[in-house]
């Protein structure tokens, strides 16, 4: 089982113009991410997610704490971590196999392994019958299944996830919500996931950090199994109306919304 | 179908239209501006053009010194197909000016592309190049003309080198825009998917660079053409712009205008051609 501990970490961005301070974009984070865990981040824009998501990522090094996964600190990138981004970042001229097999093509695998391992993949995200279809072909539903897969093809330890249902429309977003519920349930991967919406990162977590902007921290973490709820009669609406979960998304809303008023107040 | 038939079905296509019932085009009433299909529209306007040429003329409207009529263009382009006019036959000036474009542009492809992309993915090779191309690019190359005879004589090769002056800061400027076409996503994509540096380069950067790459070529050889009369103006013993030239100065206009066509008609198969290969090799341009 594998394990991403981050320490202590600060990041600090130089100030965005003259005659204005640095930002300090997280600061003080200290976060586990073990065995079977899909931590949500939940949060108000500019309060350091995708910060933390890159952190995570090795896309930046933090000015201060470590990231460790499994005990390595994170020097950069690496196909241990799959990145699934807003906006999907696929390949215009590679059709959806080889968007997907991306990353076993830089391994230099061959083509018929190649398909081997990602058809796996294609077939969980539900596009075994669009292979040879190019991204422009494709909904943006679609796409982000293809974003799904790639990062999947090199079977990482944990899957990052930057609002990857933030440019869905609403119906499809629900289908997706239960389409990563289950590639997290079927791979057994430890998710990272970011959102800024309650009612999604209340239904998909296991656990929910709620944070707060400048500087960017935690200030408020549940244990949540309302997607274990959902596997049991598979019915999200049911779920997402259950006496609890209305009462947890009320008691975030209030969070957020009272770190709003303290934020305009000060 | 029969042809009365076809006939029946293209006037009830007409009449369903006059009554309101034809088919619609989204955005064709209140879509943007210039969308929908030119060509008939680009025949017409040529064939027009074609047409009051050969009224003008013929009608003797225009004395033939200034404007020959259309079918004395073409007798002479049958005329000098097989006889010499100022050193060659017409054959022979197209194949010395085919060398000398496309010499030219072959070494700009192998270079300019090369050092576009170098300047986009560097920083050192910016610095390096920036200062030389951004200064001599705008200047005319009739300006710098006399420098390459100074320096390199009247041989193909000084005319080669124009050209290629010409030919390279386009296609250089263009393959490094075509570097940050390609979106931080993409690279981040990569490098998580367990890229090197290299890898990110050649899978992402290059191809994502192919469509600005393509339209830096059709631009840059369009620049070949337009510098082909200037390289051709000094001791030529062939090549279109020299037979232009010389027929100029024997106010032999029928020539004069034939090889304007020919250097049109050529440069325009070949933007077709490239055309064509922009839509083999990036089918997806401006789709995402
Ligand atoms: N490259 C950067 N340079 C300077 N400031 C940045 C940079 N990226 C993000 N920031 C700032 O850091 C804060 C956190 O940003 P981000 O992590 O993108 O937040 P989120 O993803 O939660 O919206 C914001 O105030 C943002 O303006
Ligand atoms: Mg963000």
């Amino acid at each position: 089982m594998s394990k991403l501990d981050l320490k202590n970490v600060t990041v600090i961005y130089p100030p965005p113009t003259k005659d204005t301070e640095e930002v300090h974009a997280l600061e003080n984070i200290d976060l586990t991410i073990e065995g079977n865990d899909f931590v949500v981040a939940l949060g108000a824009s500019g309060c350091g997610k995708t910060t933390l998501l890159n952190v995570m990522a090795g896309f930046i090094q933090p000015s201060g704490g470590e990231v460790l996964l499994d005990a390595n600190p994170i020097k950069g990138p690496g196909a241990d971590r799959g990145v699934v981004f807003q906006q999907h970042a696929l390949l215009p001229w590679l059709n959806v196999i080889d968007n997907a097999s991306f990353g076993l093509m830089l391994q230099k695998k061959n083509p018929a392994e190649r398909k081997k391992i990602v058809s796996k993949y294609l077939k969980l995200v539900g596009l075994d019958e669009f292979l040879n279809h190019f991204p422009y072909q494709l909904s943006g539903g679609m796409q982000q299944r293809v974003g799904l897969a790639r990062a999947l093809s090199s079977d990482p330890a944990i899957m990052l996830m930057d609002e990857p249902l933030g440019a869905l429309d609403a119906l499809t977003r629900e289908v997706m919500q239960e389409l990563v519920l289950d590639i997290w349930n079927e791979t057994k991967k430890m998710v990272f996931f970011i959102t800024h919406s309650v009612d999604e990162a209340i239904f998909v977590a296991t656990r929910l950090i709620v944070m707060s902007p400048r500087p960017g921290r935690i200030i408020k973490s549940y244990n949540l199994d309302f997607n274990l709820r959902f596997f049991k009669n598979r019915d999200a609406r049911q779920v997402k109306s259950l006496p609890e979960f209305l009462a947890v998304r009320q008691e975030v809303l209030d969070i957020i919304h009272g770190d709003e008023i303290r934020i305009d107040q000060g | 179908m029969s042809f009365t038939n076809r006939l029946k079905e293209t006037s009830k296509s007409y009449l369903s239209k006059l009554f309101g019932r034809g088919p619609v085009k989204p955005g064709e009433a209140y879509g943007a501006p210039g969308v929908g299909n030119s060509m008939g529209i680009s025949i017409f306007t040529s064939i027009a053009l074609i047409f009051l040429w050969w009224l003008i003329t013929n009608m003797g409207w225009i004395k033939p010194l200034f404007l020959p009529s259309p079918e004395a263009v073409i007798a002479k382009f049958v005329d000098i197909w097989g006889e010499e006019f100022s050193g060659a036959t017409l054959w022979g000036h197209i194949k010395a000016s085919l060398f000398r474009v496309f010499g030219a542009f072959f070494l700009a492809c192998i270079t300019a592309i090369p050092i576009g992309i170098a300047m986009g993915v560097n920083r050192i090779f910016r610095g390096i190049f920036d200062p030389p191309i951004e200064f001599y690019r705008p200047i005319p190359p009739l300006g710098y003309l006399p420098l390459t005879i100074i320096w390199l004589g009247i041989e193909d090769t000084q005319k080669i080198t124009l050209i290629f002056l010409a030919v390279f800061a386009p296609m250089a400027l263009s393959a490094r825009a075509g570097v940050r076409s390609v979106t931080i996503e993409q690279i981040q994509m990569a490098y998580s998917s367990g890229a090197t540096r290299a890898q990110v380069i050649w899978h992402v950067i290059l191809k994502g660079a192919m469509p600005e790459i393509l339209t830096g070529m059709r631009i840059g050889i369009g620049f070949g053409w337009t510098t082909l009369v200037a390289a051709e103006m000094v001791a030529a013993e062939a090549g279109i712009g020299h037979m232009v030239l010389s027929a100029a100065e024997f106010l032999v206009t029928d020539v004069v205008i034939m090889g304007i066509i020919v250097i049109g008609a050529i440069a325009y198969t070949f933007d077709l051609f490239m055309r064509f290969v922009e839509r083999k090799v990036v089918p997806w341009k401006g789709k995402m």
